[in-house]
């Protein structure tokens, strides 16, 4: 016959005084966790700080990784002292050791209490760092709400098409480059757009990512404020070469900027006659440009 | 009956097998008189007339037998002068994107179309522009003018001859370090395909492929 009642060691009274010692446990391992992660860990997370963006999204990650190690802590440690003395014993009724805590409303309402407030406040916590910070380094449609406080912006267009990146500058006597240079210090308005499929604008350690829709002029912001290299990459699968539709892009010094888009200004004056006047979109076919590929079903094809 | 099946099996798995197996073959260069120069030699055919989708556009290299073998897979010597010579056969349209106009990454930007040396060529006039050469990794690009369609000696179906008109572009890129390198055609000449650029646009063999530089 089975046991139902449990031995002194393992009772209400025996266990209530050993929580205090597991709080304490708890306190200093998740003290140390998270000084660990915030100090140690944070500076080398993703995506760096080569913008205010990137650097918003590295601080939201380092704080929500500082958060983690009390919750695993908490976990561990009283998973970890649940197995070792509330293990059942040989001839126990197993489901005795839950007996005191099956109806306790206090433990009910404290997960309900706690997990509410974790989660509410993640998402306050999220809303307000998308928001503050000029849409976060995303893409915010052809008007973008959260905007950055200044108008005075380098505008930089970013023109996706099966399989490569161009880049476009209105301020530059609308020439458009291969390679982009940005400078440093500077607020950045990219105006990103397709000319054939659905791609994406990941410029990684600029936190910056955009859909590039056909006939959509997808606006992110970005403020630099750190000298490098940084990759971009299409993120929508767009076809075979997608893997291959990346290239690289540098944050220089203002005067290394100017020298470079004065150059490139006087490099491609040429063919900067033969683009189409800047706008926010391009559809090839209006201009005829590849037209004849174009499906008589296309909507554009006879526009 | 049990003889049979297995036949066929083994069949269906040999087909299956030498389908995913099978890439376009490799040519490499040629060496030229020019010590420290290797020639390539492509021609561009509307229809490249052979293989599994004779109506599709592709190019051709020119092997050391002179032979034109269909392919996209070309490989060069690293550190070295690549002398190009392109006898593009095909009509021409526009570019979705006329940026692709310039000559770019070529020794001294610049391409020769029959001879007469330019930066950039129009794709909004004369016969437009039949393909492109475009290395993202080298940043190298050079257009390819096409040629009136609709003229009696139009090449149809290659391999296409001398006698059939063409245009020839010849231009130089110096290579670098040894490494794989895609390359596209940026006309949208994926007939029939989603914004011309299904078909032989993604297929290795007839209007992308790789340079294979090598030490």
């Amino acid at each position: 016959m089975s046991q139902n009642v449990l031995d002194d060691s393992r009772s209400v009274e025996a266990t209530k005084k050993v929580i205090p010692k597991l709080i304490a446990i708890w306190i200093v391992t998740s003290l140390i966790g998270s000084l660990l992660v915030w100090f140690v860990l944070g500076p080398h997370l993703p995506p760096g700080t080569m913008t205010d963006q990137a650097a918003g999204a590295q601080f939201d990650i380092r704080f929500v990784s500082t958060l983690v190690p009390p919750v695993l802590f908490f976990i561990w440690i009283f998973f970890g002292y649940s197995l070792i003395k509330w293990r059942v014993k040989p001839g126990e009724d197993p489901l005795a050791p839950a007996a005191d805590f099956r109806g306790n409303s206090k433990t009910q309402g404290a997960w309900y209490i706690i997990t509410t407030v974790l989660v509410l406040f993640l998402a306050a916590f999220g809303t307000y760092f998308l928001v503050v910070p000029a849409g976060a380094g995303g893409g915010e449609g052809p008007n973008p709400i959260w905007t950055p406080g200044t108008k005075n912006m380098l505008q930089v267009q970013v023109i996706a098409q099966q399989w490569r990146f161009t880049y476009r500058w209105p301020q530059f006597g609308g020439m458009e480059t291969t390679s982009i240079y940005l400078p440093v210090n500077t607020e950045i308005q990219f105006n990103v757009t397709s000319l054939d499929v659905i791609h994406d604008f990941w410029a990684y350690q600029l936190g910056v990512k955009a859909d590039a829709n056909p006939d959509v002029n997808n606006v992110a912001f970005t403020k630099t404020q750190q000298l490098g290299r940084f990759t971009v990459r299409c993120d929508e699968l767009c076809g075979v070469w997608h893997g291959a539709m990346y290239n690289y892009g540098y944050v220089v010094s203002q005067a290394q900027f100017q020298q470079w888009a004065t150059q490139m200004e006087a490099q491609n004056a040429a063919v900067t006659k033969l683009l189409p006047k800047y706008s926010t979109t391009y559809t090839p076919s209006y201009a005829g440009n590849g037209g004849g590929y174009y499906p008589p079903q296309d909507p554009n094809a006879n526009l | 009956m049990v003889a049979g099946f297995a036949v066929a099996l083994a069949l269906v798995v040999y087909g299956v097998v030498g389908w995913l197996l099978h890439k376009p073959p490799t040519i490499s260069a040629q060496p030229s008189s020019t010590p420290g120069v290797v020639n390539v030699s492509l021609q561009i055919d509307g229809a490249v007339g052979t293989g599994p989708h004779p109506g599709w556009v592709g190019y051709r290299v020119q092997n050391a037998s002179g032979q034109w073998i269909q392919t996209t897979v070309i490989q060069l010597p690293a550190h070295s002068d690549v002398h190009f010579t392109v006898y593009q056969y095909d009509s021409g349209s526009g570019f979705r994107n006329p940026v692709w106009d310039q000559v770019a990454g070529t020794v001294g930007g610049v391409a020769y179309l029959n001879g007469k040396p330019a930066t950039y060529f129009n794709d909004q006039v004369g016969n437009g522009i039949g393909h492109s050469f475009n290395v993202p990794a080298l940043g190298i690009n050079v257009p390819f003018a096409g040629v009136n369609g609709n003229a009696s000696n139009f090449c149809n179906a290659g391999p296409c001859t001398m006698s059939e008109l063409h245009n020839t572009i010849t231009f130089d890129i110096h290579t670098g370090n040894p490494g794989s390198f895609r390359w596209q055609c940026f006309v949208p000449c994926g007939l029939g395909y989603l914004n011309g650029n299904g078909g032989p646009m993604t297929t290795v063999g007839y209007m992308g492929g790789f340079l294979k530089v090598v030490a």
